[in-house]
Parts: structure tokens; C-alpha cells; sequence
């Protein structure tokens, strides 16, 4: 295995872009280290992200939003703040990965290119409408995070493509988010569902929404019949019943270990309803 | 494959070791520079045995490259005390009696004081979330949390 730690990203794609065998990008390593030691992957080239300048900075834009670099850990965006007022959800996401250690090196770029349909911050990113910076051989371009993963372990970047920045759109006046899962203990465990959720309000009326569910399909999903239930409602009892179902409605998930399928279905309907709630609150400034 | 170089700084001393870039920052602190109070419990990040600070981040040293380390600061278990002086949380885990077999003790003394360098005042909820990630398999929790929770009382009157 050849270790690269280039100083930009054209360099880290052109390197990628050159070899023939596998490639691995780094990171946190939480995922690709696991791998590597149990022989699931073992990268020829493994090129380390993390001298590249600005890989850990968190960035307010110009216009109000973020941009974050793909080596900024878990643990930094939750000591952040002012990131975190804006984007709970989003944070509080990543912050469910793992342990305090994982926490400590976990980054959201590693868990979105890992491809797991239960990864915990992708519902929140697809929810809050993120995109990916990717550098690849002809340029860069920018992608929906939602495009990103095409299926488990699988993504959409092509041979030479590394992820270069996060970019998290501004929050605006009266939105809020907010992202839960359900596991069956209270820490360290993999989604069994998870639900994130984006809204904007005007007075009590939801004027825009998101709604994003992961490990119920082999992708995590941006649902808009769920989104539809809600917008121009007041998240009365109605609504949210709507929303439930149109989130049961979306699951195509496995019978596995962690839960069958008729749990899935009938735990995202929950999982929406109450997510649906805390995004409200916070959109009206109820609860931070 | 040829072996990388890597200068780093482990409990304040500058250390040097080559390394093959496979390997990971707990094979190179055990078999390069024999510290082996980091044990190799999991070595999926799962236990916490292997926890140290790198740049004062708490992490599992087997879910790091060594190369990875090249211009870090490290510390261990190995750096906690100072000569004979064990750091208070030695000296109370001694008197709770809040290790059994021992192997996660060195990855649980290390992430108790990251967590009291970090909040010197947990609640019990806290410090029980923040040691989630070092799992001891003789379950001597309780004891672990009392000596944890009457450092950081002790450790804050003496300051």
C-alpha cells in the first residue's frame, strides 16, 4: 500500500486519477481503517486528505451559509456554536456517530462517500439541502448531496473524484431542522431508522420543507410526498398523520438483525412525526 | 513497500520511528516504542482500549495510521504520572478498586482526563456518555464512575 499526503486536491485527484489499483481517500479514518484491518478493503494507494490547507476550517460564507473542510470532526463542529445554532440538526447528526474517540476524528465527508444507507448525518445534510465541492481530472463541479450514494458501500464519483468541501446553505430567517434515529439502546449503535427534517415557517404555516429518511431503502431518501404533508399545514394532527404515512409509504427497507421491515416502516412514520415537531419548534424559535 | 519516517512527540519526549504505512498509531506506540500501556482490545474503535490524545483529541490509537502522526503531539497512559506521583485519577481508581482485570483501565484513565481537561465539573450523565466508547467487559462501571466523578470534586477544590 503506497501513503500519499498531498498539499491540494488537484494533486490528490490526479494521483487518484493515475493508479490502477484501489484507491482510498482519508480522512477520519473511523470507516476506512476498519476496513483495511479486516481485509474487507485494502487499498494499493491511500491518499490522506489532511494536509491539504483548510481541510479543518469551518467557514462562514458570504452569503450566510458554511463551508466546512472534509477533515473538520464531529467533535469540532459540536464545540462550534454558531454552526450548530444554525444547524442543529445537522450537528446533532454527526454527534450521535460513534463514540467520543470516534468523535474525535469521524468527519461528515467520510460518513456520506462510506455509501451506508444508515449513515446519520446524510438524512440531516439531504434534509438541509448540502452540497459536496468534488475536484476530479476535468475540474470541479458541485453536487446535491443526495446524489452522492447509489447504494450501499457505492457512490456516484468517478475514478479521480475526491470530495474538496461541504457546503451547507444559509439558514434564513424562521427555518429550523432537526434529525433523530431509532437504536435500540441509547448510544454507540447504528441506525436502525433515521429521519431528518428541514423547515421554514411563516407565522405557524410550514412554507418549505425537507424530509429525508435513512436505512429504510439501499440510498438514503429525500421524500417529497412527505414534504407535501406539511407545507401550508400548521403540523396539526392531520398533517402529521400524513406525514407518517407518506414516510411508511417511502421505506423499502431489509429484514435484518437491527429490525424487520414492517418495523422500519411503522418506526419512520414515527421518527417523522417528532422530528417534524422539534424542526417546528426550533423554526419558531421555541427550542434551541 | 518502503517504511515511512515519522517524527512525533509522544508525553513530551521527540520520538522517531520507521514505520510501514499500514500500520497503526497503537502498533507503533507497542511495537516501536514500547509503550504498551495502549492495549489492542477490538481494534475496530469499538472499546476504547487503545484510547490516547492527539493534539489533545481523544481518539483510538488503532483507528490511526502511525504515519498519521508524523508532527502530533501524543500522550498515553505511559505520561500520566509524574515520576512516583500517580495523576489523581490513578491514585483514586487505586482506592475504588475500579479495575478488575486491568486492560481497559489504561483507555479509561486517559479519556477520564480528556473529559476533566474538558469539564472539570461533569455530571454523572456526562462523564457515563463521554466513557460510553471504553467498555469494560468485567462491568465494573459503577466503581469506574465514582472514582471519576470523586476525582473531578477532588481536583476542583484543589484548584
Amino acid at each position: 500500500m503506497d501513503y500519499h499526503s498531498p498539499a491540494s486536491f488537484t494533486e490528490a485527484s490526479a494521483l487518484a486519477a493515475a493508479t490502477t489499483g484501489v484507491t482510498r481517500f482519508l480522512a477520519g479514518g473511523t470507516d476506512v481503517l476498519v476496513q483495511l484491518r479486516s481485509d474487507m478493503v485494502t487499498p494499493d494507494l491511500l491518499i490522506d486528505i489532511k494536509k491539504i490547507d483548510g481541510v479543518s476550517d469551518i467557514t462562514r460564507t458570504s452569503d450566510g451559509g458554511w463551508t466546512l473542510g472534509v477533515a473538520v470532526t464531529g467533535a469540532e463542529m459540536s464545540e462550534h456554536g454558531e454552526l450548530g445554532r444554525d444547524w442543529p440538526g445537522i450537528v446533532e447528526a454527526m454527534d450521535l456517530i460513534g463514540s467520543t474517540q470516534v468523535q474525535g476524528r469521524a468527519t461528515l465527508v467520510g460518513n456520506l462517500c462510506n455509501g451506508s444507507p444508515a449513515a446519520d448525518s446524510v438524512p440531516a445534510m439531504i434534509a438541509a439541502g448540502v452540497t459536496v465541492s468534488v475536484t476530479g481530472p476535468d475540474g470541479e463541479r458541485t453536487v446535491p448531496v443526495k446524489d452522492i450514494p447509489t447504494g450501499p458501500g457505492r457512490t456516484s464519483l468517478a475514478k479521480g473524484e475526491v470530495i474538496s468541501a461541504v457546503n451547507i446553505p444559509p439558514r434564513g430567517p424562521n427555518g429550523g431542522d432537526a434529525y433523530l434515529r431509532f437504536i435500540p439502546r441509547t448510544e454507540m449503535d447504528i441506525a436502525v431508522v433515521g429521519c431528518g427534517i428541514s423547515l421554514r415557517v411563516d407565522g405557524d404555516t410550514v412554507s418549505e420543507a425537507r424530509v429525508s429518511l435513512g436505512a429504510v431503502a439501499p440510498t438514503v431518501l429525500l421524500v417529497e410526498e412527505c414534504a407535501k404533508a406539511i407545507i401550508g399545514t400548521a403540523l396539526d394532527d392531520a398533517a402529521l398523520d400524513a406525514l407518517a404515512a407518506a414516510a411508511s409509504a417511502a421505506c423499502n427497507p431489509i429484514d435484518d438483525k437491527r429490525g424487520t421491515i414492517a418495523f422500519r416502516t411503522e418506526v419512520a412514520g414515527v421518527l417523522a412525526k417528532r422530528a417534524a415537531k422539534i424542526a417546528y419548534a426550533r423554526a419558531k424559535g421555541e427550542q434551541a | 513497500m518502503s517504511k515511512l519516517h515519522v517524527s512525533t512527540t509522544v508525553n513530551g519526549d521527540s520520538v522517531e520511528f520507521l514505520c510501514d504505512p499500514r500500520e497503526t498509531l497503537l502498533d507503533c506506540l507497542r511495537d516501536k516504542l514500547n509503550l504498551t500501556g495502549a492495549k489492542e482490545g477490538c481494534g475496530t474503535g469499538d472499546c476504547g482500549a487503545c484510547s490516547v490524545t492527539v493534539d489533545g483529541r481523544l481518539v483510538c490509537s488503532c483507528l490511526m495510521l502511525g504515519v498519521e502522526a508524523d508532527g502530533k503531539d501524543i500522550a498515553t497512559v505511559e505520561g500520566m504520572a509524574e515520576g512516583e506521583e500517580l495523576h489523581p485519577l490513578q491514585q483514586k481508581f487505586i482506592e475504588y478498586a475500579a479495575l478488575q482485570c486491568g486492560i481497559c483501565t489504561p483507555g479509561v484513565l486517559v479519556a477520564a482526563k480528556a473529559l476533566l481537561e474538558k469539564n472539570p465539573d461533569p455530571t454523572e450523565e456526562e462523564a457515563r456518555y463521554w466513557l460510553a466508547g471504553n467498555l469494560c467487559r468485567c462491568t465494573g462501571y459503577d466503581k469506574i464512575i465514582r472514582a471519576v466523578m470523586d476525582t473531578a470534586a477532588d481536583m476542583r477544590e484543589a484548584s
